[in-house]
């Protein structure tokens, strides 16, 4: 179990894309603003509310927005690979849901863990993989996260637990992540993400229960974008208030547009666990663009105009853009150059991973027992039986 | 930002169409069941990535015309043997057999995820808008839930058709079916069956599923008495079988190849059929290979026939398929055996305690003096299923034609 592990933490160490793109930023500047998060930010259930006057860093702040816009690009190129062809199979894009991601990992240190479900390309860039390994990934080619195996669903960083396709799979996970965390007395939280839809898999109650009764370091976070696949939030469950669901674990209501609240009540939810106080739930408001994934236009149970209202009114990256210009952190020209710089990072990160080899064979059969302990032949065929058959 | 107008656009969903279900309301129970107004304009988008099938397009076992189509000694005892055939492709055909199953029966109803809106793949269109949004209904994403919720209403004497959307997702159902449903008569010496209870579910492999969309789980469930496991192979098959499998008075996993679900098409018989259960049928007759395969699977199959036949002169095989995996069809089997001495089985799983091991050592024991050669088995390999190598990793003719020269060279 080791092996694996340790060899994707030196892929990811060895070229850091969105690190790299960081640096651009790095000039002084501790300069930061004090601001007062809207009231309707949070809402919360069984605790008192994160205070709102919250400072913003200007670097900081640079960052968040940096990341925004890659990860923006980089989901709007994946898009376009699909069409092309280039991405087979399924394919869950993270459009309009940037703040949550971005958010979250600027309240977290690279020992806080984080496992999602399948809509994953968000949190895995910002855990450190780099766009193109992502993509690579996303192709099928051997320079991905699992080396093409997986595809979409199936990506993992250090201290990150991935992307799961089956949906409610990474809560009890989780729950077990947080559990070891406490076990080790490291001061670490396990913030495990799941969907409006998947909170109604029963594993996500028994995980509840678990994290309640032995005070786990647990930060549930429920990423309500209204739908799961076609179905709204109202028609699947009994009670949308998705922070009140744990019952007997206090919930936070967090506007999950707003990068700013994302942060800010994760950094709270993290105090609360460490204060001894158990496990949260959180519900981020959020709202995807696009369809459920690529077979979906995601215009058949809603309207074009909520998506284009959303798009206009709430947008994350529009959103922290107004306030940085607002707060004089940059100007409107360095920001359309750090636009100019993901799109350079992200095109050369897909012209890459067009050019890179596809996995080999023997890959096939790497992975599946700890490396000296597998089966000599599988299927009760040989190894060197592969090459012949798929020549021909 | 204006996080007020972002909270006025979010409750506003929830405000209007959120009131707490109260059962025994007739009438909230309706609302409650709320059904879409797009399922035709939903059609009209890009099909699902469920790919395309070559060797379906060409095959022989098609039945292109209404002639073709009733030239079936199965459907002359049937009402259908005089009747109109419609062209179908196979996930309309299974639509077909549930309308009439809904139709003809009362108690009958289908649920699953999204399935008012159609279904991942389509196999309910419509339905909602014929039958009411109280008898075609969508569920909460909640496996476990849909499969033990079935298994209630149909241990009270309702038929509930259940739609898992993915046999890939069938696992968090795993429990329930195999403990609840399978056990249930036996458990209650009788006085309870979900014989009721028919479980749909895509399976197999489409060229780039990955690992949660490409499974073909038969394996896990044929270990369990008490179940029936079923899979059709074209739309005729597929319409005759559900009505079957819907009727059955036990408990039935229907499993869907979802790659033939828009790449087999067929004219369908329009009126009210069942095939039956527990019986294989013969596709091609043969005399020195018998080979069993069932699902999409009789395609490759009989591509790597025709290989053979072409490159080993002289060579005749004979091509079954098994249609209804539990309980399965031994006699027609061994005696296909009895006649050619050689058998090769393939299905997509994985090769270790796939089915065919179950055929390979029936057959073993049924036909030990008989048996020329080693039983093949053209499976899956023992791996996850990987996006990058799935054609690789499925039993291809090739692979399928080597099993065959193997037993006739040994
Ligand atoms: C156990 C299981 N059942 C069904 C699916 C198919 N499926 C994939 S995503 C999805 C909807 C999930 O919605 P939600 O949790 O709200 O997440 P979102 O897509 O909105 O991010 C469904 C039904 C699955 N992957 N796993
Ligand atoms: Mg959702």
């Amino acid at each position: 179990m080791l092996l694996p592990v340790s060899r994707v933490v030196t892929r990811v160490a060895a070229c850091r894309g969105s690190f790299l793109f960081r640096g651009f930023s790095s000039e002084s500047s501790s300069e930061s603003v004090k601001y007062t998060l809207p009231e309707t930010s949070f809402k919360t259930y069984k605790c008192d509310p994160p205070p709102l006057e919250i400072e913003v860093k200007k670097n900081e702040a640079l960052d968040m927005y940096k990341d925004m816009v890659l990860m923006r690009r980089m989901e709007t190129t994946a898009d376009n690979l699909y069409k092309m062809k280039l991405i087979r199979g399924f394919c869950h894009l993270c459009t309009g849901q940037e703040a949550v991601p971005v958010g979250m990992e600027a309240a977290c240190t690279r020992d806080d863990a984080i496992i999602t479900a399948y809509r994953c390309h968000g949190y895995t860039l910002m855990r450190g993989a780099t766009v193109h390994q992502i993509f690579a990934e996303l192709m099928g080619r051997s320079t991905g996260i699992s080396y093409g195996k997986g595809g979409s669903m199936h990506m993992f960083a250090k201290s990150f637990y991935g992307g799961n396709g089956i949906v409610g799979a990474q809560v009890p996970v989780g729950a077990g992540i947080a559990f070891t965390q406490k076990y080790l007395g490291v001061k670490n939280a396990t913030f495990i993400i799941y969907g409006d839809g998947a909170a109604n898999q029963g594993q996500v109650f028994e995980a509840f229960n678990m994290a309640a009764l032995w005070e786990l370091p647990a930060i549930f976070v429920c990423e309500n974008n209204f739908f799961g696949m076609g179905t709204s939030a109202a028609r699947s469950s009994a009670n949308p208030n998705y922070y009140t669901r744990g019952e007997y674990v206090p919930g936070i209501r967090v506007n999950g547009m707003d990068v700013l609240a994302v942060k800010h009540s994760c950094a709270w939810a993290k105090e609360w666990t460490f204060s001894g106080k158990g496990p949260m739930v959180m519900e981020m408001v959020t709202y995807r663009y696009g369809g459920h994934s690529m077979s979906d236009p995601g215009t058949t149970y809603r309207t074009r105009e909520e998506v284009q209202h959303m798009r206009s009114t709430n947008d994350p990256i529009t959103g922290l853009r107004t306030k940085i210009l607002e707060w004089g952190f940059a100007t409107e020209n360095d920001l359309k150059q750090y636009e100019k710089e993901a799109r350079a990072i992200v095109d050369e990160a897909a012209e890459k991973a067009k050019n890179d080899p596809y996995p080999k064979e023997s890959e096939l059969w790497t992975d599946i027992y700890v490396r000296g302990t597998e089966p000599d032949s599988i299927r009760g065929r040989e190894c060197e039986e592969i090459g012949t058959v798929h020549k021909s | 930002m204006q996080t007020s107008r972002l909270y006025s656009l979010i409750f506003r969903n929830f405000t209007k169409t959120y009131y707490k279900p109260k059962f025994g309301n007739l009438n909230i129970h309706k609302n409650y069941f709320h059904a879409t107004r797009a399922t035709n304009e939903a059609d009209k988008t890009a099909p699902p990535a469920e790919g395309f099938m070559t060797e379906v397009a060409q095959s022989k076992f098609v039945k292109n015309t209404r002639e073709e189509a009733l030239n079936n000694p199965e459907l002359e005892e049937t009402n259908v043997a005089q009747g109109e055939t419609k062209k179908m492709n196979m996930f309309q055909a299974i639509n077909d057999a549930m309308r009439i199953a809904l139709d003809t029966d009362d108690t009958a109803v289908i649920f699953g995820e999204d399935v008012a809106f159609g279904g991942v793949f389509r196999c309910t269109m419509g339905l909602t808008e014929m039958f009411g949004k109280d008898r075609v209904f969508n569920t909460p994403l909640t496996e476990q839930g849909i499969a033990g919720f079935g298994i209630g209403m149909a241990a009270m004497g309702h038929t509930a058709i259940a739609e898992i959307q993915f046999a890939d997702y069938i696992f968090p159902a795993f429990d329930q079916i195999v403990n609840e449903a399978a056990k249930y008569r036996y458990r209650s010496g009788g006085i309870f069956d979900v014989g009721g209870l028919t479980v749909r579910s895509p399976c197999s492999a489409v060229g780039h599923g990955g690992h949660y969309h490409s499974q073909t789980p038969e394996g896990y469930f044929t270990h369990t008495p008490g179940l029936k496991i079923v899979m059709p192979r074209s739309p005729i098959q597929a319409k005759g079988l559900l009505l079957a499998s819907i009727r059955d008075r036990n408990p039935v996993i229907f499993f869907e190849p979802k790659i033939l679900y828009r790449s087999a098409v067929e004219q369908v018989p329009i009126d009210d059929y069942e095939l039956p259960l527990s019986k294989a049928e013969i596709l091609k007759t043969g005399k020195d290979v018998t080979i069993v395969g069932y699902g999409s699977q009789i395609y490759i199959l009989e591509k790597a026939i025709q290989i053979a036949e072409k490159n080993i002169p002289g060579l005749s095989c004979e091509l079954i398929d098994l249609r209804t995996i539990l309980p399965w069809d031994v006699d027609m089997v061994a005696k296909s055996v009895n006649k050619t001495g050689r058998l090769v089985i393939s299905h997509e799983a994985p090769q270790t305690s796939g089915f065919s091991a179950e055929i390979s050592a029936s057959i073993m024991e049924r036909c030990f003096l008989r048996l020329e050669a080693p039983i093949q088995r053209v499976c899956g390999w023992d791996t996850p299923f990987p996006l990058v190598f799935e054609k690789f990793y499925v039993p291809d003719a090739i692979r399928c034609f080597d099993a065959i020269k193997e037993v006739v060279e040994y």
